[in-house]
């Protein structure tokens, strides 16, 4: 259990002054990683996307800690090559500090355009923590679909109209394809839950390889709810079970949070407008998938825990 | 130099190589492409057998390579990568980047053509292409030139006033992986010229965090921009500076351009690359000829010798420019566009050809220079671009 | 609105190269001026959880001694965050929306 107290005498390393929305969920991953990471030298990657543009808007830099940009689809790659000099100064001397590295992306830094660099620094199993922000779209050039965009949403290249209702595809189970890879962490958080996000941070950066956490980040522009409720949506993805909260250490699933009942996805589209056209009648069948892969994905996981801790 | 000359038959992959494991880098990463392939596989063997302190990476293609390079750059270390043709071009995004950070990477490159058509053969349409990236960029004749630029272009890309990307380039195949005898320097002697890299911020500095990256917009872009653009104009004089002090300790000596009888000479061709070497064996025998001939070989593209090329050709009646590229612009290719840009200064022109010659890896013979010397002897040349050796 | 002193904009020949930023200078920048809404602090229903802290991305709550001591209205974009998940102390808030004087 983390405790605030303690954790709020560690120094900020993400100021305000930054010009992400207001309410935006993406600021509150990164300051509470950030919170976890206080306690030790860290350098921060970052991928093209709202949190780089945002946070570094020349001459304000919102971050406190070392911070390095190059590109949208190379976070990995860049924190690979960072943490290869790390490797290096410290066999030669130049460096006498252990530091830890962690790499934030989007989805689309993360599931699409990154993912090759991903998969590949994972592979080589580079001491970094990759943080995947997931707002389940492009927001930062106006909220089109990506591959982390759930079946029926609304997105600005996935839009509803007379014929299309919607993201016709499900989305890509990231956490899943991160597991396979081998690494000895991966997991998945959402905003609503600082301390499964805390107490995850501080896990990742402790192990000697490799970590991947997929954070679930309501985002109040792209997803159309009330600013003030960002924590409550991402709990409501996670009572309803659309986003369980769960990690894979050394290949053993557990489940962080069980929602004592499992609540009708209904009550977490209703709130958000990218899913208001999904409440209409005639699109019922498309909620009723939804519920299906819910279930069938949360029984799924039930049984990897199951199985992977006999 | 008063020591013996360590003479070793070296193709111009494993010279590159060669000089990596002297310059002993920091960090290495790199994806395999012909032909280059060697350079980083020779590389990884020398850090498979302990023989050099790099931190050998990988990688799962050239963008990422350039981009852990660059992560590498400005995290603190010496960082290098060896690629060509699409894994260069693969690598563009990242070129405009590394030069824009002012990151001191060198690329040991092997210069091959771009598809499509696939080809696997030497021209120089790669960098070409990568030409307003930011990169300075060195064009090798030989195996020789090519271990001795790449040990140049360390101490060249992190001098203070350039802090800019190289590329060093060898032909495809013709230099790549032709053998020739090349005098290798001692491993002390390359490790007290290429010094340790000490960058003024670094990222591991942790103590010192600071910002790399951020967002540029209408009111500060320009301002950086102006300053790489001067870092370019700047590093002209470094690069004669570094090329004269190697002259002075190891007995070669490297300019922007070298001309080769040019004092008389009526007629000249501008080459890069290898053809340098061809087109001196064709000067020698038209000159017996009484033919008076001369070339001038571009060492270095980028920056581009401006007052060099002025110096060296206000005097020649008439220039044709060899490109082993064409930029598509309809007209002539990019090195006689800019060596034509140059002249255009004189008060006395010479009058200029530009012969696009060896697309793909085609043969540039010795009778296909002395061809293009007679044409330009007659006077009778074309104002677009002319094709050598292509089939009608 | 930025801070006049800090927006001075120096020339190519003065501005450090490439873009190097100082770490956290966006301390400097106001982002107060966004809100429509500001979050007002009631001590007396405060439990001191510091949950409106933790979940503040702005961080605009300024915490002294492990206590919170109010907000840093430089920077509250009043998103509200705060008051939602303010627990407060016996059914009453410790932070309540209002709206912004202008």
């Amino acid at each position: 259990m983390v405790n605030l107290k303690e954790l709020s005498k560690r120094p900020e390393l993400l100021s305000g002054g930054h010009r992400l929305c207001s309410g935006c969920g993406a600021g509150i991953i990164a300051r509470q990683v950030m919170m976890a990471a206080a306690d030790r030298p860290v350098v921060v990657a970052n991928a093209t996307g709202c949190l780089e543009v945002s946070t570094t808007i020349y001459p304000f830099s919102a971050w406190k800690a070392p911070w390095f940009h190059s590109a949208f689809e190379n976070a990995a790659a860049s924190c690979s090559g960072i943490e290869a000099a790390y490797k290096a100064l410290k066999r030669t001397g130049k460096v006498n500090k252990d530091i830890r590295f962690i790499t934030f992306g989007g989805d689309g830094g993360t599931y699409d355009i990154g993912f090759q660099s991903l998969s590949g620094a994972m592979e080589r199993r580079h001491r970094m923590l990759y943080v995947c922000y997931n707002n389940e779209a492009y927001m930062n050039t106006g909220i089109q679909r990506s591959s982390a965009t759930p079946l029926g949403a609304y997105a600005s290249t996935s839009p509803v109209g007379k014929v299309k209702k919607g993201k016709e595809q499900i989305k890509k189970d990231l956490t899943k394809v991160m597991v396979a890879h081998n690494i000895p962490y991966v997991a998945q958080s959402a905003v609503g839950y600082w301390n499964d996000l805390i107490t995850k941070t501080q896990k990742a950066l402790d192990i000697d390889g490799p970590t991947f956490i997929n954070v679930l980040q309501p985002c109040r522009l792209g997803w159309g709810y009330n600013p003030a409720d960002t924590a409550v949506i991402g709990r409501m993805a996670v009572e309803t079970c659309f986003w369980p909260i769960y990690e894979v250490v050394d290949g053993k699933y557990k489940i962080n949070v069980k929602p004592k009942e499992k609540k009708p996805i209904e009550e977490y589209l209703k709130p958000q407008s990218r899913f208001k056209h999904l409440l209409r009648p005639e699109n019922a069948g498309i909620v009723a998938e939804i519920q299906k892969n819910i279930d069938e994905n949360w029984a799924w996981l039930l049984m990897m825990e199951e199985c992977t801790n006999r | 130099m008063s020591e013996k000359k360590n003479l070793k038959a070296k193709t111009g992959n494993e010279a590159m190589a060669e000089a990596m494991r002297q310059i002993n880098p920091d960090v290495v990463a790199a994806y395999p492409i012909t032909p280059a392939t060697e350079i980083v596989q020779i590389f990884s063997q020398f850090v498979a057998d302990g023989v050099v302190n790099t931190e050998f990476v990988a990688v799962e293609s050239e963008h990422s390579a350039l981009s852990a390079c660059i992560g590498a750059s400005a995290a603190g270390a010496r960082a290098m990568t060896g690629t060509s043709s699409q894994g260069l071009a693969l690598m563009y995004e990242m070129m405009y980047i590394a030069a824009g950070l002012r990151l001191p990477i060198v690329i040991a490159e092997v210069n091959r053509a771009l598809s499509a058509p696939i080809n696997i053969h030497g021209d120089q349409s790669d960098t070409m292409g990568a030409r307003d990236s930011g990169f300075l960029q060195i064009y090798c004749e030989n195996s020789q030139e090519a271990y001795d630029s790449m040990i140049q272009a360390v101490r060249i890309c992190e001098h203070p006033d350039v802090l800019l990307p190289a590329t060093v380039s060898t032909d495809g195949f013709i230099i790549s992986h032709c053998m020739e005898a090349i005098e290798l320097l001692p491993d002390e002697k390359v490790k007290e010229f290429v010094g340790t890299y000490k960058p003024k911020n670094w990222l591991l500095d942790v103590d010192h965090p600071f910002t790399l990256g951020a967002i540029d917009l209408q009111d500060y872009y320009f301002e950086h921009k102006r300053q790489e653009i001067e870092a370019m104009r700047k590093a002209t004089k470094v690069i004669k500076e570094i090329g004269k002090e190697f002259g002075q300790k190891f007995g070669r000596s490297y300019d922007m351009i070298e001309t080769y009888k040019l004092e008389d000479a009526e007629a000249a061709i501008v080459v890069l690359g290898s053809t340098a070497g061809t087109a001196k064996v064709v000067i020698e025998e038209m000159r017996k000829q009484g033919k008076k001939v001369g070339m001038l070989k571009l060492r270095v593209f980028r920056p581009f010798p401006f007052d060099d090329i002025r110096e060296a050709l206000k005097d020649v009646k008439i220039v044709g420019v060899m490109d082993r590229h064409d930029g598509y612009n309809g007209y002539v290719a990019p090195v006689c566009s800019e060596v034509r840009s140059c002249l255009y200064e004189l008060d006395k022109k010479p009058k200029i050809a530009s012969y696009v010659y060896g697309l793909g890896g085609r043969d540039i013979t010795l009778e296909m220079i002395t061809e293009i010397y007679e044409e330009l002897l007659s006077g009778k040349t074309d104002n677009n671009a002319k094709y050598i050796g292509v089939r009608e | 609105m930025a801070d006049i002193k800090i927006e001075k904009k120096k020339g190519w020949k003065d501005l450090p190269a490439c873009d190097y930023l100082e770490a956290g200078s966006a301390a400097a920048f106001e982002t107060g001026d966004w809100r429509s809404e500001r979050p007002v602090w009631i001590p007396e229903n405060c439990i001191q959880c510091l949950f409106c802290w933790v979940y503040c991305p702005d961080s605009a709550v300024v915490v002294k001694d492990s206590l919170m001591a109010g907000f840093n209205y430089k920077h509250c974009k009043g998103c509200g965050i705060c008051a939602v998940e303010c627990p407060g102390k016996k059914g009453k808030k410790a932070i309540v929306m209002e709206a912004e004087k202008k």
